[in-house]
């Protein structure tokens, strides 16, 4: 499980693999927990953040906060580009854990989301790791595998798109 | 124009022999020979992977005729990491807007306890 990163600074988005089946994100905001619990779980204010580049809106967002409980997003760029994913709530521990499951279309993965708030002097440690079911998957997430099989000069270019993706 | 550029290099990068070759390059620049020595293929084979590569901009070569070392440019492969980072892109975008909408809810906040204030004089 990821631990949260301390050495985050606010607005910088920090992006790790803890395991060659995860992806984990840490980010740092200026807000108590409390306030940044209610940004993940409700639908009147996620829309107003997590819709990614510009263009975008959720024009859905349903959630059923409870153990079982399930959740819906849709997102809509224009008239004619939407996105849907859509899970099942498994752990909820205001203000400090959430784990969900997460589903993208029948082609793609599930995967299960922790989403683990910290706090320090009123402000907060979001870290949020995506399990997926294989390195396969994970890889495919990340953009950076490759069908081919895995020859050392390939894990060798692989490294190295990395290292450009990370800077 | 950008989507183009994407694909081009895909294609040339979805060769095993192609990416050994980058591979190689990414330590430092190769002669064709040099090149050629790990793969049990024919010199005009290689070649070949040389002229798909050259075409995708993802390696240089030099015209010295005796030695004609071929090097690594990296701007194709930028483009690539770049749309590998879409990922990330929609999550440093989504913190970014959390950010903004944190301040407003803020500033919101503050004006209406100033407005209290105002109304309790």
């Amino acid at each position: 499980m990821a631990k949260p990163n301390t050495e985050s600074k606010a607005g910088l988005s920090t992006f790790t693999t803890p395991s060659d089946r995860e992806i984990a994100m840490t980010r740092l905001v200026d807000a108590p927990r409390t306030v940044v619990w209610d940004m993940w779980t409700k639908p009147e204010h996620l829309p107003h953040w997590m819709t990614g580049p510009e263009g975008w809106t959720m024009p859905v967002c349903e959630i059923d906060l409870r153990p079982g409980g399930k959740w819906r997003f849709v997102w809509r760029k224009g008239n004619d580009t939407e996105m849907e994913m859509s899970g099942v709530y498994r752990e909820i521990v205001p203000p400090e854990r959430l784990v969900n499951t997460e589903k993208w279309g029948e082609d793609w993965p599930e995967t299960i989301n922790t989403l683990v708030l910290t706090e320090a002097e009123g402000k907060t440690t979001m870290t949020s790791t995506m399990l997926y079911p294989s390195k396969e998957a994970r890889d495919k997430a990340l953009g950076t595998g490759m069908k081919e099989g895995s020859s050392q000069s390939f894990d060798r270019l692989d490294a190295y798109l990395r290292t450009i993706a990370r800077r | 124009m950008e989507s183009d550029t994407l694909s081009t290099t895909f294609a040339a990068l979805a060769d095993p022999t192609r990416r050994a070759i980058l591979a190689r390059l990414a330590d430092g620049p190769a002669t064709v020979k040099e090149l050629s020595a790990p793969f049990p293929i024919s010199g005009p084979a290689i070649s070949r992977h040389l002229r798909v590569l050259a075409h995708a901009g993802l390696i240089a070569r030099s015209r010295d005729a005796q030695s004609r070392p071929c090097t690594l440019e990296a701007a194709p492969l930028e483009a690539v990491a770049e749309w590998a980072g879409t990922y990330r892109r929609f999550w440093d975008a989504s913190f970014d807007r959390l950010d903004l909408y944190l301040e407003n809810l803020k500033k919101k906040k503050k004006e209406k306890k100033r407005g209290q204030t105002k109304y309790r004089k």
